[in-house]
C-alpha cells in the first residue's frame, strides 16, 4: 500500500474520453421527440466520468491495492469465516451456461441450472439433516426473515395467532433481533450464564404461550457449543415454539452434529461463509434456508423439484409464504458453493471442521496467557478473548486491532459479542497453515507486550496505513455521501 | 486427509494437540451430547479432483441454451446488455472479491471509495440526493422502500401500480404480511398507471406509492401527473427504476420522487439465471436516516487526508437491533463494483448512448411488427419493450423459436390472465437489425 492520496474516478475525468464501444446503430433512426413525451427526454446529462480505458483499469488497480483480502493475507475476522476462496469456483460460476442465462427461460432450456440447484438443495438436506431446502434467500439475514415468516404461517395455519415473540439470547448476532421485527414478532432476550452459554431458567422463564420462535446459533457466538440443546429444544417445543439455527457458524460441526438431529425446526446457512462464496468486499452471499417437514408446506415458491428426469420449479404451493426474492437466489453464489462442495466430497467436509476446530484450540491456548480468556473450555472453531487487562494500561480492543493493521493483518471481530467486554473474536479456518497462525500470534503477544511497555505505540496505530484512523464523528455528523463537482 | 485446501499435516497437528493438552482432535468435540453426534460421514457425493471436476460442470452448463449462443429477446427486468470487457478484470481482482465488509477503513479505502462512486453515479443517474451501498436486488430495494414509507408516515396501506413487476410485487407482498401492511393495486389503463384510479384509491391512510418507470410492458409511466396526486395526501412517491433508462429519460428526482430503487444489472452484470445482481437505493435528504442498509461517507484521518468509511451506522442492525431500519447485513458490494465500472466506462456520453440506442432499436422492431400486421398491445412511448399478440401460448412458441437459435419474450399471460398469447419483447442495444428482422420473420406464423 503507497501513501498518496487517491483521486475520485471524476476528479481524472476529461471531456471528450470514452471507456466504451457500443455495438452499431444499424436500424434506421427517429428523433427522440418523436418517440418520448414532452418532459421526459433528459436534459441534463449524469455527472458520469469521461475516462479511457487505461485510466479506468489504472484507477481500479490503485483502489485494488488499498484493499485487504483474503488472498492478501490472513484474515481472522470472527463469525465471518473467512476461509480461501477455491479459483476453480470462479471459473464454474462464469461459465456461459451458468452466467449468461436468463431466469425466465423455458425451463427445457435451464435443465442444467436447475439440476445443480436441484442437487445443492439435496447436499444441503443432508448436510443440515432437515428435510427440504429453498435457495432463493439472498444472505444469512435474508434466510433468517424468511425462516422466521414461515415460522409465523405454520402458527397462524394452526390458528395460533398469539405468538408474537421471538426468544433470542444476549450473544445473538444483530441481524437476529432485526429480522424478528421485519418478520413482525417482538423480541425477547434470554441470558447466558456464566459459561457463556444460554442460561436455562431464564429460558424457561421467558418461554410461554406467547412464543413462536428461539433463534439460535450453535456453536453460540462465543464460539461454544450449547451442550443442553436437546434440553432447550424440549422447553421451547413442549411450548409449542419453534427452534431456529443462525448457520453462520456451520463450519464448526460439518459431520459432527446437525441442525436437524438437534432439534431445529428452520436453518438458514451462509454459503458466503462456510462454503466458501467470496464475501465480495461485503457481498453477495446466499442463505439458503432448511426446514423439517411440517414446515415444508411454506417454503417460498417456486422451489426447484424433480418430475420423472426433468428438473422443474414448482409454483403450486398454496400454502406458501410467497416469494421472498425475485427469480431464484443468488444463483451464481450457489455455482460456487456447489463446486466447493463437490471439491471436498464427506471426507473433505469432515476435515475441514475438525482443522478449523484444531486451530482456533490451539491459537486460544497460544494466547491464553497474554489476554483474558472469559470462558476456559475448549471452543468451536472460533473463540473470544477479552482486552480487560488491555484496557487497565489504556490499551482498548479498538486499538489492538489497529496495531495488527501494522502487521498486514485483517484483524479479529472486535466488540461483538455484546456480552463479553473488550471482546475480540477470533476466527482462523481450516485453511491457514500453522506458520500463518505462529506468525499472528506472535503479533498479539508483541501487541500484548507493547501495551504493558509501550502503549503509545497501540493507542497511536495503525502506522502504516495509507490512511490513519479516520474521523467517524465528522463523518456522522455532516455526511458526505457523493461526489459534488466543485 | 490430504487437500490442497487444507495445509495441516501430521507433524503440524501433533505438535498444536500437545499444546493444546489433548490426545486427540475428537476430545475437542467432547463437548457436544452423543446423542446429538452424527456418526460417520455425510452421504454425499465423493470429492472430484479438479479437472474432472470442471468438465462434469462444464457439460452441466452445456445443457442449458445461454445467451451468448442464442439471439435473446427476453427481458421482463433483467437484460442482455452489452457489458465493457474491463468490468470482470476489475472484479476479478482479488483484494476486492476476497475482502469482507469493510470494517476496517484502514485497509478498505479501496472498497470504500469504489462504493463512494457508485452512490455517486446513481444519485446522478436517478436525480436523487443519496445513494446506498447495494440492497439485495431492485425487488427487495422495493419492499424496503414500502417499508420505510410505512414508518415514516405511519400509515399501514401501500398502493402499487400493477404495472409494476410482478415479482417484485410478490416480494412487496410478502414483506408486507411480516409488517401488516396492506398492498392494494392501482389498475393500468392502456399499460400505464391508471391516473384517475389512482386519485379514487388516494386517502390519508396510503403510506406510498409505488410505481415503475419504464413499467413493467416497456411504457414510460407519467410521472409528472402522479406526483401531485401523491403529495396531495402526504404518501411518498415511490419509483423503481431501470438506471439505464435514465441516461435517456428525465430522471425521477426531476419529478419529486421520495425514493427511486431498483436493480443496476443492465450495467455490467451478466443475467446469471436471476442472481447476484444489485439493487440500488436513493432517497430525498430528508429520508436521510431512515435508509436500510450500508452508507459510505467521506471524512478526513487525523493528518487530514481524505478518507471513506462506513457511516451513520446507528441506522443498523449490528447497533439498533431489533429497532434497526433494515434486517440487511451483507448486501451485493461485488455487484455494486461491478455496476460502478460500467457505469464508469460508459460515462456520461456512452450512458446516453447506450440508452437512446435501446429506444431506437426497440421502436424499429415494434413498427416492423406493426408493418407486418402484428397488433403491438398497450402501443405508446416505451423504453426497450413492446407487447405483441400472437395466436398460440407463448411457452409453445417459445418452445419453437429455441429450435432456431432464438430465445423468445416473456409469457404476459403468466401473471395477467388478461394478457394470454401476449409477448413482452425486449430489444437492447445488442440486437442487429439482421436477428430483430429474422425474429418478425419466425413469427410470422402466429400472427393473432
Ligand atoms: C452469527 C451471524 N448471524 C447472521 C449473520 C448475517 O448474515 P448476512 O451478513 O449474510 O446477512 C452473520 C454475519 O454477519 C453472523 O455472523
Amino acid at each position: 500500500m503507497h501513501n498518496q492520496d487517491q483521486a475520485l474516478i471524476f476528479e481524472i475525468s476529461k471531456p471528450g474520453r470514452v471507456g466504451y464501444s457500443l455495438p452499431e446503430m444499424d436500424v434506421p433512426t427517429v428523433e427522440l421527440e418523436q418517440l418520448l413525451p414532452e418532459g421526459y427526454i433528459r436534459e441534463e446529462a449524469p455527472e458520469l466520468p469521461e475516462v479511457f480505458e487505461l485510466d479506468i483499469m489504472r484507477h481500479y488497480t490503485a483502489l485494488s491495492n488499498r484493499n485487504h483480502g483474503i488472498d492478501s493475507g490472513f484474515y481472522p475476522l470472527g463469525s465471518c469465516t473467512m476461509k480461501y476462496n477455491p479459483k476453480i469456483n470462479e471459473n464454474v460460476a462464469r461459465f456461459a451456461g451458468f452466467a449468461h442465462i436468463h431466469p425466465l427461460q423455458d425451463e427445457s432450456s435451464v435443465q442444467g441450472a436447475l439440476e445443480l440447484m436441484y442437487d445443492l438443495q439435496e447436499h444441503l438436506i443432508e448436510i443440515t439433516g432437515m428435510d427440504q431446502v429453498t435457495l432463493q434467500s439472498a444472505a444469512g439475514a435474508h434466510g433468517e426473515w424468511t425462516g422466521l415468516m414461515m415460522i409465523r404461517a405454520y402458527h397462524e395455519a394452526n390458528g395460533d395467532t398469539n405468538r408474537t415473540k421471538v426468544i433470542v439470547p444476549d450473544s445473538a448476532h444483530g441481524t437476529n433481533p432485526a429480522s424478528a421485527t421485519v418478520a413482525g414478532f417482538e423480541t425477547i432476550t434470554v441470558k447466558s450464564n456464566e459459561h457463556g452459554l444460554v442460561d436455562l431458567e431464564d429460558l424457561r422463564r421467558v418461554v410461554g404461550e406467547d412464543t413462536a420462535a428461539l433463534m439460535l446459533t450453535n456453536p453460540n457466538t462465543l464460539g461454544l457449543f450449547e451442550e443442553n440443546i436437546l434440553e432447550m429444544a424440549e422447553i421451547v417445543h413442549s411450548a409449542g415454539g419453534k427452534l431456529y439455527y443462525d448457520g453462520a457458524n456451520l463450519n464448526a460441526v460439518l459431520s459432527k452434529a446437525r441442525p436437524g438431529d438437534m432439534g431445529f425446526d428452520v436453518v438458514h446457512l451462509n454459503l458466503h461463509k462456510t462454503f466458501t462464496g467470496p464475501h465480495g468486499g461485503g457481498g453477495p452471499g446466499s442463505g439458503p434456508v432448511g426446514v423439517k417437514a411440517d414446515l415444508i408446506p411454506f417454503l417460498p415458491k417456486p422451489l426447484v423439484t424433480k418430475r420423472g428426469e426433468e428438473f422443474v420449479l414448482d409454483y403450486d404451493r398454496p400454502q406458501s409464504i410467497g416469494r421472498v426474492k425475485p427469480y431464484y437466489g443468488n444463483f451464481g453464489i450457489n455455482v460456487r458453493a456447489y463446486t466447493y462442495i463437490r471439491s471436498m466430497g464427506p471426507d473433505g467436509l469432515k476435515a475441514v471442521t475438525e482443522y478449523a476446530v484444531l486451530n482456533a484450540n490451539y491459537m486460544m491456548r497460544r494466547l491464553a496467557p497474554h489476554f483474558d480468556l472469559p470462558f476456559d473450555r475448549h471452543c468451536k472453531h472460533e473463540f473470544v478473548l477479552s482486552g480487560r487487562r488491555q484496557k487497565k494500561l489504556g490499551v482498548r480492543t479498538l486499538d489492538i486491532a489497529k496495531r495488527l493493521l501494522d502487521f498486514g493483518y485483517h484483524p479479529p471481530t472486535i466488540y461483538f459479542p455484546l456480552n463479553v467486554e473488550e471482546c475480540i473474536m477470533i476466527e482462523p479456518t481450516e485453511t491457514e497453515s500453522k506458520e500463518t497462525l505462529d506468525g499472528f500470534i506472535d503479533k498479539m503477544i508483541q501487541i500484548a507486550r507493547e501495551a504493558e511497555e509501550n502503549p503509545e505505540i497501540v493507542q497511536e496505530a495503525p502506522h502504516s496505513t495509507v490512511v490513519g484512523r479516520l474521523d467517524e464523528t465528522l463523518a456522522a455528523r455532516k455526511p458526505v455521501l457523493r461526489y459534488q463537482k466543485q | 486427509m490430504k487437500h490442497r485446501y487444507l495445509p495441516m499435516t501430521e507433524e503440524d497437528k501433533k505438535v498444536m494437540l500437545e499444546t493444546i493438552g489433548v490426545n486427540s482432535v475428537e476430545e475437542l468435540f467432547s463437548d457436544i451430547p452423543e446423542s446429538v453426534r452424527f456418526q460417520g460421514e455425510y452421504n454425499i457425493k465423493a470429492a472430484k479432483p479438479e479437472t474432472a471436476l470442471m468438465k462434469e460442470l462444464m457439460q452441466m452448463s452445456e445443457k442449458n441454451a445461454d445467451l451468448k449462443k442464442y439471439t435473446n429477446f427476453l427481458g421482463a427486468g433483467v437484460y442482455d446488455h452489452y457489458q465493457p470487457i474491463i468490468v470482470d478484470h476489475v472484479i476479478s481482482r482479488s483484494e476486492f472479491y476476497t475482502a469482507y465488509t469493510p470494517y476496517q477503513p484502514e485497509i478498505s479505502q479501496g472498497e470504500l471509495q469504489a462504493i463512494f462512486e457508485f452512490q455517486t453515479m446513481i444519485c446522478e443517474l436517478t436525480g436523487m440526493d443519496v445513494a446506498n451501498a447495494s440492497m439485495y436486488d431492485g425487488g427487495t430495494a422495493i419492499a424496503e422502500a414500502a417499508m420505510l414509507s410505512a414508518g415514516h408516515t405511519r400509515r399501514k396501506k401501500v398502493l402499487v401500480s400493477s404495472a409494476l413487476h410482478p415479482e417484485t410485487k410478490e416480494v412487496v407482498k410478502t414483506y408486507a404480511k411480516g409488517q401488516y401492511i396492506e398492498v392494494i393495486e392501482v389498475p393500468h389503463q392502456n399499460g400505464v398507471t391508471d391516473v384517475e384510479a389512482l386519485k379514487e384509491l388516494m386517502t390519508d391512510e396510503i403510506a406510498a406509492v409505488i410505481v415503475q418507470y419504464p413499467n413493467f410492458f416497456g411504457r414510460i409511466e407519467p410521472l409528472k401527473e402522479l406526483e401531485p396526486i401523491i403529495h396531495e395526501k402526504n404518501a411518498l412517491f415511490v419509483v423503481s427504476s431501470n438506471p439505464l433508462s435514465l441516461g435517456a429519460l428525465t430522471p425521477p428526482g426531476k419529478f419529486g420522487a421520495d425514493i427511486v430503487a431498483g436493480d443496476a444489472q443492465p450495467f455490467g452484470i451478466p443475467a446469471g439465471f436471476g442472481g447476484p445482481h444489485c439493487g440500488y437505493f436513493t432517497v430525498t435528504n430528508k429520508l436521510l436516516r431512515k435508509v436500510p442498509g450500508r452508507l459510505i461517507g467521506q471524512t478526513v484521518d487525523e493528518q487530514g487526508r481524505r478518507g471513506f468509511v462506513l457511516t451513520l451506522q446507528a441506522r443498523e442492525q449490528h447497533i439498533r437491533r431489533d429497532k434497526a431500519t433494515s434486517n440487511i447485513c451483507s448486501n451485493q458490494a461485488l455487484l455494486a463494483l461491478a455496476a460502478a465500472v460500467a457505469m464508469t466506462a460508459l460515462g456520461k456520453k456512452g450512458v446516453n448512448e447506450m440508452a437512446v440506442a435501446n429506444i431506437q432499436k426497440a421502436n424499429y422492431a415494434k413498427n416492423l411488427f406493426k408493418e407486418n400486421g402484428f397488433t403491438v398491445a398497450f402501443d405508446g412511448a416505451s423504453f426497450n419493450e413492446f407487447i405483441v399478440q400472437l395466436n398460440k401460448p407463448i411457452k409453445q412458441i417459445n418452445q419453437d423459436l429455441l429450435k432456431k437459435g432464438i430465445i423468445g419474450g416473456y409469457d404476459l399471460g403468466r401473471d395477467f390472465p388478461e394478457l394470454e398469447n401476449h409477448m413482452l419483447i425486449a430489444v437492447t442495444e445488442l440486437r442487429t437489425k439482421k436477428e430483430i428482422d429474422t425474429l418478425v420473420k419466425e413469427l410470422g406464423d402466429y400472427h393473432a
